[in-house]
């Protein structure tokens, strides 16, 4: 791809990868036989990168997801993340990972569930508070650390759930379809403040969805994947502007980026 | 005041219920008593001669509510609870072995639980035991562990509290089990994701989750530790305790002390079943789990 010179705010790329899959493949053994989950899939992510996966279900597109996060494991090929075997970059902690469910603890405050991991890797107290009132704010929770998860919203709630993965400061941010969930507008206005949180923090992102224009409005890259077996179908460079308002939506160079991935998804007998 | 009223309503309704029931089961079940004693007498007593006189017996096959509660008034309110013939006194016996039966108990079936939910191999191993002790008849073991400990010199209270802790330890040890086990594979990915030890996936997530279920576990356990305490006692040669009470009013006919004893078990376990409900009301509570 050749970046688009009329576009000088597209988000600087620094070349450097992050995740690289090589000729990845996953086979879980079933009882009706080999499913092939993922097969040769060769994947570069670069720092910074917000990556999107689309394709329907059974592609391949959250197992690709969890081989990053070594919850699952390739059956052949591999995977490194920060330059290390996926799982030396977990017990690293390089990565936060947002599940589709906020997953918050009921007995915990959000202040309680974003200190959570931190707990975990040992912070000191002092550095725990400075960084869930950071991360709440990040996300706009201010206010909220004292409410329990059922006092909140859905949308609420997983906003509180990127805190939390966030709130360790790893480089690398994978979700989940993180707002499947969810109702149009609330992803909206999430999606809307992913973007800017993603300009502020300069995470790299991975994000798996199901609804092409998400996958469009987020990414500066779109991985299309097909099922049967699950593998990359297309990667599309997005040459639209790092600043995107929701109103992006409407323009032709979105529509047609959105038009090429359902293009993508048909050839790969997405529809079928 | 209409909310406890509305509370009440249910509640008493069913007790005036058992009630009435209870004092028509009296006059039927005594009155060939009666109807023997005018027979042998040569009296034709009237019929509400005869139903005031059911209410009345010494040893009544039945005896009517109000015998039970004037027995439980003279042993509990007007005898010095430290005599021998104190409801309050016997009832302390058979609670102490219920409540040590019960601590030990639930200490053994969360330890089982916490082995069997780490390890597969004690998964496949002890629980098929944890289930077939539990269908060996207390009955039938109890007096085995009463003698067998005697015979090594421990009496008293801990043969009684380790009969409790056999049948208490259950379903602590399911419910926990079942609890420790909650947490869904996300929960456990999320966990993973972290990289968090075994200790801080327990103590954090499955131990937490777990709340909700021992405490249903342990309602259930209180009321076996009892009923443990109380058969505990029974090949003990009555001694002392609720069970001793049962026997003792067995073996002298003594109806309306037994039923005492029996409506005193049945408070007891009633209330100590209330406090784990109180108890389990205020930690949810505390945890931020009371919607």
């Amino acid at each position: 791809m050749i970046a688009d010179p009329t576009h000088a705010a597209a988000p600087p790329v620094i070349e450097a990868p992050v995740i690289e899959a090589k000729d990845l493949s996953l086979v879980f053994q079933t009882n009706d036989g080999p499913v092939h989950a993922l097969s040769d899939v060769d994947l570069t992510i670069n720092k910074g990168e917000f990556v999107s996966f689309i394709g329907p279900s059974g592609c391949g597109k959250t197992t690709f997801l969890r081989v990053i996060a070594d919850l699952e494991q390739a059956t052949a090929g591999g995977v490194t993340v920060n330059g290390m075997p996926a799982a030396d970059a977990r017990s690293a902690r390089a990565y936060g990972y947002v599940f589709q469910a906020a997953g918050l603890y009921p007995w915990r405050t959000i202040a309680g569930n974003v200190r959570l991991p931190l707990e975990i890797m040992g912070f000191s107290r002092a550095e725990m508070d400075e960084r869930v009132a950071r991360t709440l704010d990040l996300v706009n929770l201010s206010g909220f650390e004292r409410k329990f998860p059922w006092q909140l919203s859905g949308g609420m709630q997983q906003r509180a759930s990127i805190a939390r993965a966030l709130a360790f400061d790893a480089d690398i941010l994978l979700m989940d379809e993180p707002f499947g969930a969810l109702d149009e507008i609330v992803r909206d206005h999430l999606n809307e403040a992913l973007l800017k949180l993603w300009a502020r923090t300069e995470k790299t992102i991975a994000f798996v969805t199901h609804s092409i224009p998400e996958a469009v409005y987020l990414s500066t890259k779109i991985v299309v994947m097909s099922p049967r077996p699950g593998r990359i179908i297309d990667v599309i460079e997005s040459d639209l502007p790092k600043d995107r308002p929701l109103d992006i939506r409407e323009t032709p160079e979105f529509l047609a980026l959105a038009h090429r991935v359902r293009e993508g998804l048909r050839a790969g007998h997405s529809y079928d | 005041m209409n909310a406890v009223l509305r509370a009440i309503w249910p509640v008493a309704t069913v007790v005036l219920a058992i009630i009435a029931v209870w004092y028509l089961s009296a006059a039927i079940l005594n009155m060939p008593w009666e109807r023997d004693q005018a027979a042998r007498a040569d009296t034709t007593p009237s019929l509400s001669e005869r139903l005031s006189n059911t209410m009345a017996q010494d040893r009544p096959v039945l005896p009517a509510p109000h015998q039970v509660a004037i027995e439980i008034w003279k042993t509990t309110a007007l005898k010095n609870i430290t005599s021998k013939r104190s409801l309050v006194y016997h009832g302390w016996v058979t609670l102490s072995a219920t409540l040590l039966g019960f601590g030990m108990g639930t200490a053994l079936g969360i330890a089982l639980a916490v082995g069997i939910v780490h390890s597969r191999a004690m998964d496949m191993s002890v629980m098929p035991w944890i289930i077939t002790s539990q269908t060996i008849p207390i009955l039938a073991i109890a007096p085995m562990i009463i003698v067998v400990l005697n015979a090594v010199g421990i009496s008293g209270l801990l043969p009684k509290a380790l009969i409790s802790t056999y049948l208490s330890f259950f379903p602590v040890a399911v419910g926990m089990v079942k609890g420790l086990r909650s947490p869904d594979a996300m929960q456990l990915d999320q966990m993973r994701t972290w990289s968090a030890s075994a200790a801080q996936t327990f103590w954090k997530l499955r131990w937490p989750s777990s709340v909700p279920y021992l405490f249903a576990s342990l309602k259930v356990a209180v009321a076996a530790s009892l009923v443990g305490a109380i058969v505990g006692e029974l090949p003990t040669g009555a001694v002392a305790g609720l069970g001793a009470r049962l026997l003792a009013g067995s073996y002298y006919g003594q109806t309306v002390q037994i039923w005492s004893a029996l409506i005193a078990a049945a408070v007891l376990a009633g209330t100590l079943v209330g406090l784990i409900g109180l108890l389990n009301r205020i930690v949810l509570a505390r945890m931020g789990m009371n919607r």
